[in-house]
């Protein structure tokens, strides 16, 4: 092989990997990652932000008792894995004028595993049971 | 279960001496600078096309977090469970916090928006505090969130002095953070970077 065909193939190889885009969420690493979020938000209770039990299939601006933004109550989302990623990617370019004041989480293998986290926490944690 | 509780009582037992003194807290020079010297803060962001609307709102959440850590280390001071020297960090915590809201409340004014105001009631998960280990690791939580909700805040903001004030204060809070983790047993500075 010569070294054209050689970094052809590194770039094929590299093309591939960015195609197949991150690897599975790892819930383990999301509930560390999930400390990030804990000046505003909990699983069970609302605090700054809305609790986040019950957050997959839940529309934007549906917890009760919570004072949303405006934006966020006419967002028409509903939460689930590919909207949650696109809103952590850029909270305040996905919902202009969100109270969620953050730039966002620009890694994609962090918001996997953050959304794995939050996907398992929210089905699984005696908190979100009650 | 959590518990819903006046979080402001637990103050009302510690003395007026103490209290001040925690409240007592050093403002920044940029922070001295943004409550002092730009009393057309509005008026500024407007001229440079800034939108003092979204940093308004930006502030409001970050003091609506401040007035929740305020009564958590409210609760924490009053719960018992703290003994000197944590006792007198969480009050000095407490101190800084209260300097944060006030700032980030006058400034909020100056950007012509309206401060969120204390709850009457928050909820805490107090079933889970059953030693002053556990007061420690709730406040600590609380800081390190802090971190990365003003680390996350710093690049939206429109008008640069108020990205620095919150500059300032993430640093207050990454201090927090690491003294708790010193007085808890764990390595105070875990990593380079903070995120």
């Amino acid at each position: 092989m010569n070294p054209w065909q050689a970094a052809a193939l590194l770039v094929l190889a590299a093309s591939a990997s960015m195609a197949a885009g991150p690897a599975p969420g790892d819930p383990a690493r999301g509930e560390a990652l999930y400390g990030r979020c804990q000046a505003c938000h909990a699983l069970a209770y609302n605090r700054t932000g809305p609790m986040h039990c019950g957050l997959f299939g839940r529309r934007a601006g549906g917890v009760a008792g919570f004072t949303y933004s405006a934006a966020m109550v006419e967002s028409q989302i509903i939460w689930d894995s590919a909207s949650l990623d696109r809103f952590l990617a850029d909270p305040t370019g996905v919902v202009p004028g969100t109270s969620m004041g953050y730039a966002g989480v620009d890694n994609a293998q962090e918001r996997a595993d953050l959304i794995a986290w939050l996907k398992q926490a929210t089905a699984t944690a005696s908190e979100c049971a009650r | 279960m959590n518990n819903r509780i006046n979080p402001f009582a637990p103050l009302e037992t510690l003395t007026r001496r103490r209290f001040l003194a925690g409240s007592g807290a050093v403002l920044s020079a940029g922070a001295v600078a943004l409550l002092a010297g730009r009393p057309a803060l509005a008026d500024q962001h407007r001229s440079q096309g800034g939108d003092a609307e979204a940093d308004a709102r930006i502030l409001n959440t970050a003091l609506g977090a401040e007035l929740e850590a305020i009564a958590a280390y409210g609760v924490g001071a009053a719960s018992g469970l703290l003994r000197k020297p944590a006792l007198n960090l969480a009050v000095q915590f407490q101190g800084h916090h209260k300097a944060h809201a006030d700032l980030l409340a006058a400034t909020i004014g100056k950007l012509g928006g309206s401060p969120v105001e204390a709850r009457s009631q928050y909820e805490f998960p107090t079933e889970q505090l059953k030693a002053e280990a556990d007061v420690l690791r709730f406040a600590a939580a609380l800081e390190r969130g802090a971190v990365s909700a003003y680390l996350g805040a710093v690049p939206l903001f429109g008008e640069r002095e108020l990205a620095k004030a919150a500059a300032s204060i993430l640093g207050d809070e990454a201090m927090h953070w690491a003294v708790l983790r010193y007085v808890l047993g764990e390595d105070p500075v875990p990593a380079a970077f903070v995120s």
